[in-house]
Parts: C-alpha cells; sequence; structure tokens
C-alpha cells in the first residue's frame, strides 16, 4: 500500500509513532479523595519526517494530554509512543521561573536543554530579538531585566517560545497554541520559524483554536474528540468535516 | 521484513466522522516493530542509571546556574539584599543563645559555648534547609519541570549546592568570630572538610528522596518542619551530649543512639575540628566510620530510589 495520509507529502521515515496510547491521570478533587481521568483513550498514528500535522477537537479533547506524551512529559497508562530523538513541547503555560528575570530564563533555560554557556551567548541575541521584547536597546524600558512573573502571558510565552525555538533543530517539535499569542507580527514571526524548522527536515505537531492556523501551516490533521482519534487525513478536508460536525449543533460527548 | 510492510494503520485515507476508530487499528506488533526498524525510542521513558549520571554531568552549569539565580531571587527583595545570607543564621543562633544559653543555662559545663552553639546552629541549618528544600524541589518548579527535559536530580542537588555554599558564608563569619575569641586556626581545623563532604552527600540523598515523596505527596512540606524541629531537639544542637550522659537522668544506650544520629555526628565533628575545647572523648566511637556509612547509605539510596520515578516528575 502506498503512503497515504497526504498524497503530497514526502514518504518520509516516521519520527513519531503513537501505539494504542491510553493516557489517564488522577485529579485530586479534595482531602483524600481523586478523579480519575481517562483523557486519551486508544490513540494510534504514525508521523513522518517532514509532515506538519495539526490537532484539532473540542476543549477537553486530549490534544494538550497527547502533546505531553509526545513530549515525554506525560506517561502513558498503556500502548506507547516511540519518537526520534527528543522532541521539543512549546507551551503557552509559559513563565518558566517566575521570580526570575526574563534574562536568567534565557540562560537557564538554555542550559537545561543542554546548551553550553558559550552557545548561549551566541544565540542570547537572536533569541531577545525573536521574542520581540524591548531590551532596553532602543530607550524603551529593558523587559528582559524583570521577573517573568510581571510579563503578561502573551510577553512569557514569545520568550519561551524563542528559548526552546531557538535550540538546535529538534526532530520533533510540538507546539501548544503559541501562535494563538502574541500580536500578529509575533505570530508571523513564528509561522516562519516553524517553517524553517520543519524545512530542517523535522515534524512539527500544532494545537490550535484557529483552523485557518491550522491549514495554513499544516498539511495533515489529527481529529480528537473525546480522547479518541476521529479522523485522519489532510488539514483541509479534517478541519472541513470537525466544522461540519460543529454546526450540526453535535456536542461533543464529554462537554 | 521489509520496508515495505506494514502499512502503518494512520494511512488510512480522510474518513468521514464516524464512531471512534478502536478496532480499526493494525495488531499493536506492527507499530512497535516499525518503531524499532526506524531506530526511535520510547519517549519519556527513564534512561539507564549511567546514562542518567553523564546527563546530569553534562548539566553541571544548569546546576551550578540554577543554585545561583535561586538564591539571587531569594533575597531580590529585601532591602538589605545579599547581607541577609549572613544576618540569618547570626540571628538565629542569636535566639538560641539567649533561650538556651542564658535562659535555661545550657551552657553550664559547656567551655566555650558560643563556639559550640554557633557551629552547632551552622551545620543543622545546612542539613534542615537541605532537607526542606528538596520538598520543593520539584514541586516548587513545575513550569521548568513540564516544559524542558534535563535530569530532574540537577534540581535537588542544585539547591543543595546552594545550601552548601550558605554554610560555607556561615562558617567564615564564625571563624571570624573564633578570632575574636581568641580560637586561632590550628592543622586540626581541616578535619573540617572532609565531614562536611561528607554531610553534603548524606543532606543531598536524603533531600533527592524527600523530593520525590513530596513530588507525589505535597503535604510532606507541611510536616517537615515538625519532623526537623524534633531531629534538631534531639541531636544537641544547642545543649552538650556530655551533660546529658552527666545527669544520669538517660539509659547510656539513649544517649549512645542520639550521638550516633547523621546529624549528631556531622555537628559533633565539626565541632571537634573548630573548637579547641571539645575533644575527641566527646565523639561517639568510630565517628568517621559512621559519617561516611550514614553519607553513603543516603547518597546511594536516595539517588537511586529518586531516578526510579525519573519519567513520572511533573506528570498530571
Amino acid at each position: 500500500m502506498a503512503d497515504p495520509g497526504a498524497g503530497a507529502a514526502a514518504p518520509g521515515a516516521p519520527t513519531v509513532i503513537a501505539d494504542a496510547v491510553h493516557i489517564a491521570y488522577t485529579v485530586p478533587t479534595g482531602p483524600g479523595t481523586h478523579r480519575r481521568v481517562h483523557a486519551v483513550r486508544g490513540v494510534g498514528f504514525v508521523a513522518r519526517r517532514g509532515e506538519s500535522i495539526g490537532l484539532i477537537g473540542s476543549n477537553g479533547s486530549g490534544k494538550s494530554t497527547l502533546l505531553k506524551a509526545i513530549a515525554g512529559l506525560q506517561q502513558t497508562e498503556s500502548g506507547r509512543v516511540y519518537t526520534r530523538g527528543r522532541p521539543a513541547l512549546l507551551g503557552v503555560d509559559a513563565a518558566l521561573m517566575g521570580d526570575l528575570s526574563g534574562e536568567r530564563n534565557v540562560i537557564l533555560g538554555g542550559l537545561a536543554m543542554g546548551m553550553s554557556r558559550s552557545g548561549i551567548a551566541s544565540r542570547y541575541e537572536g533569541i531577545v530579538d525573536f521574542s520581540g521584547l524591548p531590551d532596553g536597546r532602543d530607550g524603551r524600558e529593558n523587559a528582559l531585566a524583570r521577573p517573568m512573573r510581571t510579563y503578561s502571558s502573551g510577553m512569557a510565552a514569545r520568550l519561551r517560545f524563542a528559548i526552546a525555538a531557538t535550540a538546535r533543530s529538534h526532530d520533533v517539535l510540538l507546539v501548544d497554541e503559541a501562535l494563538a499569542t502574541g500580536d500578529a507580527r509575533f505570530q508571523r514571526r513564528s509561522r516562519r520559524r516553524i517553517d524553517e524548522l520543519r524545512a530542517a527536515a523535522g515534524t512539527v505537531f500544532l494545537v490550535a483554536h484557529s483552523h485557518a492556523t491550522i491549514r495554513e501551516t499544516c498539511d495533515r490533521a489529527l481529529w480528537l474528540e473525546a480522547g479518541t482519534l476521529r479522523m485522519d487525513g489532510p488539514a483541509e478536508e479534517v478541519t472541513a468535516a470537525y466544522e461540519e460536525f460543529t454546526r450540526t449543533g453535535a456536542t461533543p460527548p464529554d462537554e | 521484513m521489509t520496508l515495505t510492510l506494514p502499512p502503518p494503520p494512520t494511512a488510512t485515507p480522510a474518513r468521514p466522522a464516524g464512531p471512534p476508530p478502536a478496532g480499526r487499528r493494525a495488531p499493536d506488533e506492527d507499530l512497535a516493530a516499525l518503531a524499532r526498524r526506524h531506530g526511535l525510542s520510547v519517549s519519556g521513558a527513564r534512561p539507564p542509571l549511567t546514562a542518567y549520571v553523564r546527563g546530569l554531568w553534562s548539566r553541571r552549569d544548569f546546576i551550578a546556574a540554577f543554585a545561583t539565580a535561586r538564591l539571587t531571587a531569594q533575597y531580590s527583595q529585601a532591602r538589605l539584599g545579599q547581607l541577609w545570607q549572613l544576618m540569618t543564621p547570626l540571628l538565629n543562633a542569636a535566639v538560641y543563645y539567649l533561650m538556651f544559653g542564658i535562659l535555661m543555662n545550657a551552657q553550664h559545663g559547656v567551655p566555650d559555648y558560643l563556639p559550640f552553639l554557633l557551629t552547632g546552629v551552622f551545620v543543622w541549618t545546612f542539613t534542615a534547609n537541605t532537607l526542606t528544600a528538596g520538598t520543593r524541589a520539584i514541586s516548587g518548579n513545575l513550569g521548568l519541570v513540564r516544559a524542558l527535559h534535563f535530569p530532574r536530580a540537577s534540581l535537588p542537588l542544585s539547591l543543595a549546592l546552594l545550601q552548601l555554599q550558605q554554610l560555607l558564608l556561615s562558617l567564615a563569619a564564625l571563624v571570624v568570630l573564633l578570632f575574636c575569641f581568641g580560637e586561632f586556626p590550628t592543622w586540626s581545623w581541616l578535619l573540617a572538610v572532609p565531614a562536611i563532604l561528607l554531610q553534603t552527600l548524606f543532606s543531598a540523598g536524603v533531600s533527592l528522596a524527600l523530593a520525590r515523596l513530596a513530588a507525589r505527596t505535597p503535604d510532606i512540606s507541611q510536616l517537615m518542619p515538625f519532623v526537623l524541629r524534633t531531629w534538631m531537639y534531639v541531636s544537641g544542637v544547642m545543649w552538650s551530649f556530655s551533660s546529658m550522659a552527666a545527669s544520669g537522668r538517660f539509659p547510656d544506650w539513649v544517649v549512645l543512639a542520639l550521638r550516633c544520629n547523621p546529624a549528631a555526628v556531622y555537628i559533633d565533628l565539626v565541632r571537634f575540628a573548630l573548637v579547641r575545647s571539645f575533644t575527641a572523648e566527646q565523639l561517639p566511637p568510630h565517628v568517621w566510620a559512621l559519617a561516611a556509612g550514614w553519607a553513603l547509605l543516603a547518597f546511594a539510596g536516595g539517588f537511586v530510589w529518586f531516578w526510579k520515578a525519573e519519567e513520572t516528575y511533573g506528570r498530571g
């Protein structure tokens, strides 16, 4: 059988394989009581080099949880996620260390990811430029000197995106709605950066509310509903089917 | 098996919305085999112990920078800033001197009570603060843990190093005070170095274990102050075991057991090194073996136990 997902996709090697993945976690609901959340139920897919894959679905459908599992930051209950290299996750719960300055966060984030001090020093300016935060050079305030907890969520998301995206090229890049934050200029910049990263022979996963973003950025889409994979195919078709599904007023089962 | 095999199950062309594709997928072996053939690894799997240690070593710059950054952040809100690094232990010692030295007269029969007390307070504070920091090492840095990959043991180890730096600063102040009391450096002062190294290993090991415990059960950090206070009171921080033994109110084995507890062992070793009137008779038997034993046991045990849950930190 031919590689189908998208007819145009180059038959690249697999970079992410999800094999019957179930994810459940317990949420404390009070003293001594827990609630079990079965967030992802038996999802399987193969992602290949050069693909850019959008994840869509209603709130609570398991998109972000699945992304965390691909990143290796969420254990699976059963099934496995196989990845090439170590995926990098860019999310919006952004401040790495809130009481430290933006500058310190850039340095510590880079060191934590395994970059060398000199590597960070040579990339520092690029990271700050990319984030678009005022750094005091043009007479405006220097936001990098402020503790990160004083940032707006958009600013923090931009800086964190800049930190993670400037690291060495990743085989797999996971983006959780980072494009939805920040102003239009930053969105354009980050979209360009994602294109660059894709061109560097990686695979990109993107969770975004905006279907326009998914259609523009991705060639393939996975539609999750109540933790199950409802549809997997070209981004245009999957988003169209999802829109049809929401327009006909069918409510997602878990809401 | 050749590369033409097997078609990935996701490879089904776009299909209309329908029931969940539960039974649709190919047997799991196919995907696992595909992953193996292309050299993919299980995401988030815990690395073997040796690879883990190598990963930690390659993050040594991060470990150092994290400690420095924490230290800066800790005092960034205070007017006197870094001066508190010195003021806090000295004020603590002043309070204990007032309470125990003067009001409760614990200094009765203890020559050089002030150096005795200061050494006890500083050395104890190092272990106590390292353990307290350990309970928050993971739970207090979830933003970092959830965003980036790095060996999680970096966090408790970094915080232990930070506390070690604070201890060295306190001891520098102590040395200045010792000069004022007319005590001058002797070769025995060098014994403080191995004693503190072993104490660092011990504290870091227990801190790693507490980090794992508190990552799962945050209530541990609520309990810690009580545990630590009890431990402090039984470890002879502000009173002397010799006075306790001489009082005759406790059986010898109780005194011996308290003397052999790790906190007391490290405190008394540093006292033995720095305080001239604190002689070898006041140390428990086989004291260096005890110090090394506690250190190795705690560090090896704590490290391995922490590593065994590496993939679970920051989840959910």
